[in-house]
């Protein structure tokens, strides 16, 4: 075990702002991307009803 | 034997992929999580640069991935080119984003790291320029396939640019050999052992796992999207909503 407490841990030796400033960016961007890709996928989806609807509007 | 070719078509894949994402998508998790306890409470403190190293833990795998995505966008790019398949070119386009955001994080950690190690965020030199390219290669991928409508032509300029820009991947990855610079030569080789704790190592290439697990999930069920919007007009689509 390398920390004697947590608050040791948060400090990171004095390196705290560059190694949680790469962490808190590299975690927000792999939660963001997904979410951003499945509102994609939703988009495609409703688009998708929407062309259906219009279809069966027309037969 | 398996058909492979059957899943070369998107009908057939799409729904391929779906079974697979979440695998992998735990998969990420999984290794992530290892990777983060041995990084952070198994690997010692390193005896010159202190706790500043621990960056290695997300640098090196988002570095990694920035250029094997990119050598896969490639290839794919270029069977598409080929033998002009579908799919191809819509994989392409599904591995760019990821691509370019490892390239970013890549840069990100990079800057946040040299403050404390070289006493700046930024050097014009070969290693950290190149990467800066490769960057702007993903982007100018995204924005060439972004600007062409018909999305046939989109894949074949994509798949030229993508081609062309393979170059620049040996330059990155040699760079430390090739030019003077301030970024550190390789720690990890394929022909020696590495030059660092075995705990540290092991850190690194859980996080590795956990950036290419993730990263093959979230181009899974990019690649899905991308199909459901380009075959909105070949019916089979339309089962789906």
């Amino acid at each position: 075990m390398n920390w004697g407490s947590a608050a040791e841990f948060f400090a990171m030796g004095g390196y705290a702002p560059y190694v949680w400033g790469s962490y808190a960016v590299v975690a927000l961007c792999v939660i963001v991307e997904p979410f951003a890709v499945r509102a994609r996928r939703r988009r495609a989806l409703r688009e998708l009803q929407r062309a259906n609807v219009a279809a069966r509007g027309r037969a | 034997m398996l058909n492979w070719f059957r899943f070369s078509s998107p009908q057939a894949f799409y729904p391929l992929a779906g079974r697979m994402q979440p695998w992998f998508a735990a998969a990420a998790a999984l290794f992530g999580a290892a990777g983060l306890y041995v990084g952070f409470f198994v690997a010692p403190t390193d005896f010159q640069q202190g706790e500043s190293y621990r960056i290695i833990f997300v640098h090196v795998p988002a570095s990694w991935m920035s250029m094997f995505i990119y050598l896969v966008m490639a290839g794919w790019a270029g069977l598409g080119l080929a033998f002009n398949t579908r799919l191809s070119g819509m994989m392409a386009s599904a591995l760019a984003p990821t691509g370019a955001l490892f390239a970013f994080l890549s840069l990100w950690t990079g800057a946040l790291w040299g403050k404390p190690t070289w006493g700046t965020y930024w050097v014009w030199d070969a290693r950290l320029t190149s990467e800066l390219i490769l960057f702007f290669l993903y982007l100018g991928f995204m924005a060439l396939q972004a600007a062409i409508d018909d999305p046939r032509r989109a894949d074949k300029a994509g798949a030229v640019l993508a081609l062309v820009g393979v170059v620049n991947i040996p330059i990155i990855y040699f760079s430390v050999q090739w030019w003077n610079t301030l970024h550190q030569g390789a720690s990890v080789s394929l022909t020696r052992s590495p030059t660092m704790a075995a705990t540290m190592f092991a850190g690194m290439i859980l996080m590795v796992f956990a950036f290419w697990m993730y990263s093959i999930a979230v181009s899974l069920a990019r690649l899905r999207a991308i199909i459901l919007e380009r075959e909105r007009m070949s019916g089979w689509t339309g089962e789906l909503a």
